[in-house]
């Protein structure tokens, strides 16, 4: 699977895209296929503060409920409302689908996350291979 | 990427190393190594619907009663009435406690005179075996076998499952009426059971073929081979779990188990109280309807408010006292409705009664709708064609 190295990354699978003071938040191709067929996706709503390592929504298979978690925190600017018609994009695209944008209240929170290749490890040693 | 290995205290059937090797999606189910889906649990469902499916069912178990008195015995274990069975043909039913809750539901086959096969779950398997043995103790004249692990039992479901099963075996398999069976050579294996039964709401068969492994995977090969022409998938539990659902089926630990009676549960019509033998259960539930029936009951939710109601959620009244419980929910993938079977208090069962479904906190609407939430269509009958003149 490919991790992108431009995107951080949390132990519970999101990515988050750091532009300036702006965040754009996704969940990895590792937790799409986990899930499976994605069906239902549930956002905060925009100018809602998040604060880093909370939910703040959910992502829905048809087998399975996952919680999202803020990788950092922020507010938020943006949800991508096209989601709700549309929450199998993520399963085809989960690098490119972003599912909030957020204003990041402590920039330095970003250096606390994951690397795209200490990602990729965590995630070959948490399934074993 | 699949694990290559299989913890050792799970259970797996003889297509484990087939479901590892075409990457599968393992999950524990019940204590048994099972793969969860294929290509994509969507896609296997649609494919049930609308062409055909082939499911590895091998993790059910199989208890066979033979014997001058097996007919007594089986009346005696299973609520449903034997006696009205000819051979060569199935019916649901269930062995009950003595307080008319469920020890497990089962498909009884009647092999032949004196000779029944009952199908079990796979959870249960060992559970109702020490029952069947233990309400049977002391009986003479039956023979109680446990013959779960001589068979891989497939499932090819679907409408084009008659098509695909066809090329496999020289049984003219058309006549084979739902819920009957025979015996034939399918793949080169002889005495092959050929059942037409299932668990998707489709037409379909269930086949028991020799359980060792290089048979196993040859059938489960052929049978994917024969499909490939109509589009057929290999799936795992996780669509065998919406077909079932939305066709409304009951499943051991959600809709029935032992803290729910027949009753409640809407499976009355596979009771028999009046079928001349006493069976175990049967005085607990002829109170229960002499005193006007129970007082909550297994319904179909369809979700009105954007949200999924889940096994285990609460359904709530609009005032949001708890009423009940979801004992199974998800996504329907062919109906495309966010469905649910709950149990309720009887005031609630009418059709279009709203509730809620709370969702992580949320009362969520929904409606009650009848059952099942899919029902196949009926069969074309092929236009007699007028004679050439």
């Amino acid at each position: 699977m490919a991790y992108p190295e431009k995107y951080r990354y949390t132990k519970e699978h999101e990515w988050l895209q750091v532009d300036g003071e702006t965040g754009t938040v996704g969940i990895t191709d590792y937790a799409q296929s986990s899930l499976g067929d994605i069906v239902f996706v549930e956002l905060p709503k925009v100018g809602q503060e998040i604060e880093a390592g909370s939910t703040f929504g959910s992502v829905e298979s048809v087998k399975a409920v996952s919680d999202l978690y803020a990788p950092v925190t922020g507010t938020v600017t943006a949800v991508n409302e096209s989601l709700n018609a549309t929450p199998e994009t993520i399963n085809t695209a989960a690098n490119d689908t972003w599912l909030i944008k957020l204003t990041l209240t402590n920039p330095d929170e970003v250096n606390g996350l994951l690397s795209a290749a200490d990602y990729d490890k965590f995630v070959s040693e948490e399934t074993g291979h | 990427m699949p694990d290559l290995v299989t913890p050792i205290s799970l259970r797996r059937t003889s297509l484990n190393a087939t479901h590892r090797s075409h990457k599968a999606k393992m999950v524990d189910f019940g204590g048994w190594d099972m793969p969860v889906q294929y290509s994509g649990l969507i896609d296997e469902h649609m494919a049930v619907r609308e062409r055909v499916g082939l499911f590895d069912v091998s993790h059910m178990g199989d208890i066979q009663l033979r014997g001058p008195r097996s007919l007594e015995a089986v009346q005696r274990l299973l609520m449903n009435d034997a006696s009205k069975l000819q051979i060569g043909q199935a019916h649901y039913s269930a062995m009950l406690y003595e307080n008319g809750t469920f020890v497990d539901d089962v498909v009884l086959h009647k092999l032949g005179e004196n000779d029944y096969l009952i199908v079990i779950n796979a959870g249960t398997r060992e559970k109702d075996v020490q029952w069947v043995r233990k309400v049977l103790a002391g009986m003479s004249g039956v023979h109680v076998t446990d013959v779960s692990d001589y068979y891989t039992q497939l499932a090819i479901q679907g409408p084009k499952a008659q098509a695909t099963l066809q090329k496999l075996t020289g049984v003219d398999l058309a006549p084979i009426k739902n819920y009957w069976f025979t015996w034939g050579q399918v793949c080169g294996c002889h005495n092959v059971l050929i059942a037409r039964t299932g668990y998707t709401g489709e037409d379909g068969f269930e086949i028991y073929v020799p359980a060792d492994e290089p048979t196993s995977s040859r059938v489960w090969g052929e049978v994917l081979a024969a499909g490939a022409e109509f589009g057929i998938l290999p799936c795992g539990l996780g669509a065998r779990n919406t077909l079932r659902l939305e066709s409304a089926m009951a499943l051991y630990g959600h809709e029935i188990s032992d803290t729910i009676n027949v009753f409640e549960a809407n499976l009355g019509r596979y009771c028999k109280l009046d079928k001349g033998t006493d069976f175990v259960g049967r005085a607990a539930l002829q109170a229960i309807q002499d005193a006007g029936g129970p007082v909550r009951k297994l319904v179909g939710l369809e979700m009105i408010e954007r949200g999924i109601g889940r096994d285990g959620y609460p359904v709530l009244s609009l005032d949001g006292e708890r009423i009940g419980e979801v004992t199974s929910g998800s996504p329907g993938p062919f109906i495309k409705k966010n469905i649910a079977l709950a149990y309720v208090p009887v005031a609630y069962t009418a059709l279009d009664t709203e509730v809620a479904v709370e969702v992580r906190g949320q009362p969520v609407k929904a409606k009650v709708v009848p059952t099942p939430f899919y029902k196949r269509p009926k069969m074309a009958v092929p236009p007699i064609t007028a004679p050439l003149s």
